[in-house]
């Protein structure tokens, strides 16, 4: 259930931490411009049992500014920042008053998701200097990397400040990607954000999407059949096996054991030809539909299984070579109150010791009783690493259980809504393959979308890579980086 | 006539190593391709990617200077030198006389000095990075191979490698020795760690910030890195080949015969075809040991480098 309330600007830090006292987590801080002037909606959730708290805070607009949360959640000092940039909204006393997502180029005093912001415009007057922190020191150095790198993987600037090969600190500058995704969605219709949605991060097509459709079809008062539900759950699944081998594979090619490699891409080349034929899309878009889900086929039991084996075949190997394991163990390591402070989700957190995973806290059908997340509590590249492996077995018997009972070709569509019907605002909360997926929408009365807000897992997590690579040295950071994956694209929108 | 054949030897050296170098790394690459499970790229790809070099315009970084210049041809000519020198297919030429050990691991150090100078020379995190991570691993590599070369010169009496050779294919027991054992261990590790091959460095990687001899060339590109990519491949030829005289010296020309000089052709390619394939099966099965462990593993090989000159030095004493 979803309680909405209506705060003051003054009250909001009381309200916060009164629901952070009682458990619950900051999932996401929306912005809107309505026609009365700007509004923040702060979004927290807690579970089980599924629990959902709004806050919307009106603000003055001439001078809109919220108080700083920044003190209690270092989530919401993040997506203050974001706020700050995109917006304009100030956060009043924030410990960090810095960009976050504007880069040095962006003009003074364009916002681009006010109404009024218009096309952007030309690189303009700088916004005061940009600098890094400077480390110094006896025999200090910097290595800057990025933000276009050797292989094929996302823009991001890494500036690691090194004695010898230890790393003291490293600053990552990312935002090298925005897309003006949460622009582009208002005015859409709801069936054309659902594109757009699948493309917030090109591997968590299914993620995305469903938890855009969920929250459209609370907006809408939509009630999903059963069976279209089973099959999202089993998508969902399908999506973080094939992430799951892929990555992996790459773990073991990055300290240059490349036949596992080989054939965990070998393996992921089945899953995604698999998907071409459950959805008709490798990379299974297409298949979650606001109200529903489409089907061209099931998976067959027999081949999961041979796939469960093959995979279960090389993270033996992996986990059996003694340099490998050697490479993985005690490396950047994550301590679960650091995970904890920074609020971190999915695989990370769950690798740091903390048992979060949205598939428990907010269900949106039945996962069965014999579900169970795995944990390990090292919090290093060998805890991602198995934690992430005994993911694809929970997963690949999750996908049984979902696939058992369902038909395939299937379109299941739930009866459309009666216009008008439903809140008008709605939350999806999904576990994507990188963890917990939040996504907020509001509706116009015509049923067009006004606002849709996305976020990934990846915006909690990036802040926690500089912290577990303290004291990493440098040739280790490649691994580093790949245990925790992290989207560049989901991070920016 | 001798010196006729003695001149030949000395060129078909050249030529073998110049022209096989790339077909070996290509072989090398073949073959881990498919005991991965990969089509792989052939054996001729290394040399269409020098021709791809060759036909682009140089390119060099501003601020560079004469180093950053001079470091791939130096690299190349110093291993055409060591190739010259070193008994590959004869031992009877008219350059042996100054094939000496020194010289040889000198003329090699030289070439990992210019490009740790080009490194240097381009003023980039990576270049010093790489740099200074080479000269970590040569500062343990050139000691190793000094001495396990060491230790077998004792038997011969001489630092002069063709003698050496000469020795060991007239006194084989000389190789089955603790003290050939030892120095063959010590100096195939070395052989591995100085051709950054894994499990100290890994060639094929694009992580820039794992690399070691492939950061400090990163800023080549064009002519001068298909000479920095011909150096390398030389360098790992002519160090598996000087493995090869030295531990399976068989076949290698003695006197100075046309036929003896073909027979050596033929043994010495097929002698490093194999211990390519032997070293690219063995690669598929290792992985790159963190950064921090290499220099154990060198201090280690040199520890069997000691090892093999006091047991050559006791053992033949005592004989």
């Amino acid at each position: 259930m979803r309680e909405s309330h209506q705060s003051s600007a003054a009250a909001l830090p009381r309200h916060a931490e009164d629901l952070l006292a009682r458990g619950h987590r900051l999932v996401l801080v929306a912005a809107h411009v309505d026609q009365d002037g700007p509004r923040v909606v702060y979004l927290f959730a807690s579970g089980p049992p599924d629990t959902r708290v709004e806050l919307n805070v009106r603000l003055d607009p001439d001078r809109p500014e919220v108080p700083s949360l920044a003190h209690l959640s270092f989530a919401a000092g993040r997506f203050e920042r974001e706020m700050r940039d995109l917006f304009g909204i100030v956060p009043r006393d924030h410990p960090l008053p810095r960009r976050l997502v504007r880069h040095f180029h962006w003009p003074r005093g364009w916002y681009p998701m006010r109404p009024d912001a218009g096309p952007p415009p030309a690189f303009g007057e700088q916004e005061g200097p940009y600098p890094f922190l400077e480390v110094e020191g006896d025999g200090v150095y910097e290595i800057p990397v990025g933000p276009v790198h050797a292989g094929l993987i996302e823009p991001g600037h890494f500036r690691f400040s090194v004695v010898g090969e230890t790393i003291l600190k490293l600053k990552a500058r990312l935002w090298f990607v925005h897309k003006g995704i949460e622009k582009l969605f208002q005015g859409r219709s709801v069936a054309a954000g659902l594109p757009l949605a699948e493309r917030i991060s090109g591997d968590t097509a299914v993620g995305h999407a469903l938890a855009y459709c969920l929250a459209v079809e609370e907006a809408t008062g939509t009630e999903v059949p059963e069976e279209a539900q089973r099959a999202r759950a089993m998508l969902l699944e399908l999506e973080r096996i094939h992430n799951h081998v892929a990555d992996l594979g790459m773990l073991c090619n990055d300290v240059g054991h490349g036949i596992l490699n080989a054939h965990a891409q070998r393996v992921r080349e089945q899953l995604l030809r698999l998907n071409r034929d459950i959805t008709g899309h490798r990379l299974l878009r297409g298949g979650v539909v606001p109200g529903g889900a489409a089907l061209r086929a099931l998976p067959d039991p027999a081949r999961l299984k041979a796939i469960g084996a093959d995979i279960r075949e090389i993270t033996g190997l992996a986990l059996g070579h003694s340099t490998v394991r050697d490479r993985f163990t005690g490396t950047a390591t994550l301590h679960t109150a650091a995970a904890r402070e920074i609020g971190c989700l999915g695989y990370v957190a769950r690798a740091s010791g903390i048992a979060d995973d949205a598939r428990v806290t907010h269900p949106f059908t039945a996962y069965g009783e014999q579900f169970e997340v795995p944990v390990h509590d090292g919090g290093d590249v060998l805890a991602r690493f198995l934690v992430r492996a005994e993911e694809i077995d929970v997963s690949l018997s999750l996908i049984e259980h979902f696939g058992d009972g369902l038909a395939a070709p299937m379109a299941l569509l739930a009866p459309p809504p009666a216009p008008g019907a439903g809140p008008r605002s709605g939350v999806g909360l999904v576990e994507g393959w990188r963890g917990t997926i939040a996504t907020r929408v509001e509706l116009a009365p015509d049923a067009t979308l006004t606002r849709v807000k996305p976020v990934d897992p990846s915006f909690f997590n990036w802040p926690a890579l500089p912290v577990a690579l303290a004291d990493t040295i440098v040739p280790d950071f490649p691994l580093a980086n790949k245990s925790f994956n992290l989207s560049y694209a989901g991070n920016d929108l | 006539m001798s010196a006729a054949v003695g001149y030949a030897a000395v060129a078909g050296q050249v030529v073998v190593v110049g022209a096989g170098a790339p077909l070996l790394t290509g072989w090398m690459r073949q073959v881990r391709a498919r005991l991965e499970g990969r089509a792989g790229a052939g054996v001729l790809q290394p040399w269409r990617d020098t021709r791809k070099l060759l036909r682009k315009e140089p390119v060099t970084p501003v601020g560079t200077g004469p180093a950053f210049r001079a470091a791939p041809a130096l690299l190349v000519a110093t291993t055409v030198v060591a190739a010259a020198l070193v008994p590959l297919l004869s031992t009877d030429t008219p350059v042996s006389s100054h094939a000496d050990l020194i010289v040889v691991v000198s003329l090699i150090a030289l070439g990992t000095l210019a490009l740790a100078l080009a490194g240097l020379d381009t003023g980039t995190a990576f270049g010093g990075m790489g740099a200074s991570r080479e000269m970590t691993v040569a500062a343990l590599v050139e000691p190793t191979i000094l001495l396990s070369v060491f230790a077998l010169s004792i038997p011969a009496g001489t630092t002069n490698i063709p003698a050496i050779v000469t020795g060991a294919v007239h006194e084989p027991a000389r190789l089955t020795s603790p003290a050939g054992l030892l120095a063959t261990a010590a100096l195939a590790v070395a052989v591995l760690a100085e051709t950054g091959r894994i499990p100290v460095d890994n060639p094929s990687t694009h992580l820039e910030l794992t690399m070691i001899h492939e950061a400090m060339v990163l800023e080549y590109a064009g002519p001068d890195l298909a000479l920095v990519e011909l150096g390398s491949q030389l360098r790992l030829t002519l160090l598996l080949g000087l493995l090869s005289s030295l531990f399976v010296p068989w076949g290698i020309a003695t006197s100075a015969s046309w036929a003896g000089l073909a027979v050596a052709l033929v043994l010495f390619a097929a002698k490093l075809v194999l211990l390519g394939a032997v070293l690219a099966a063995a690669e598929v099965f290792w992985a790159k040991v963190r950064l921090f462990r290499v220099p154990e593993l060198l201090a280690g090989s040199f520890l069997l480098a000691v090892l093999a000159v006091a047991s050559s030095y006791f053992l033949s004493g005592a004989s």
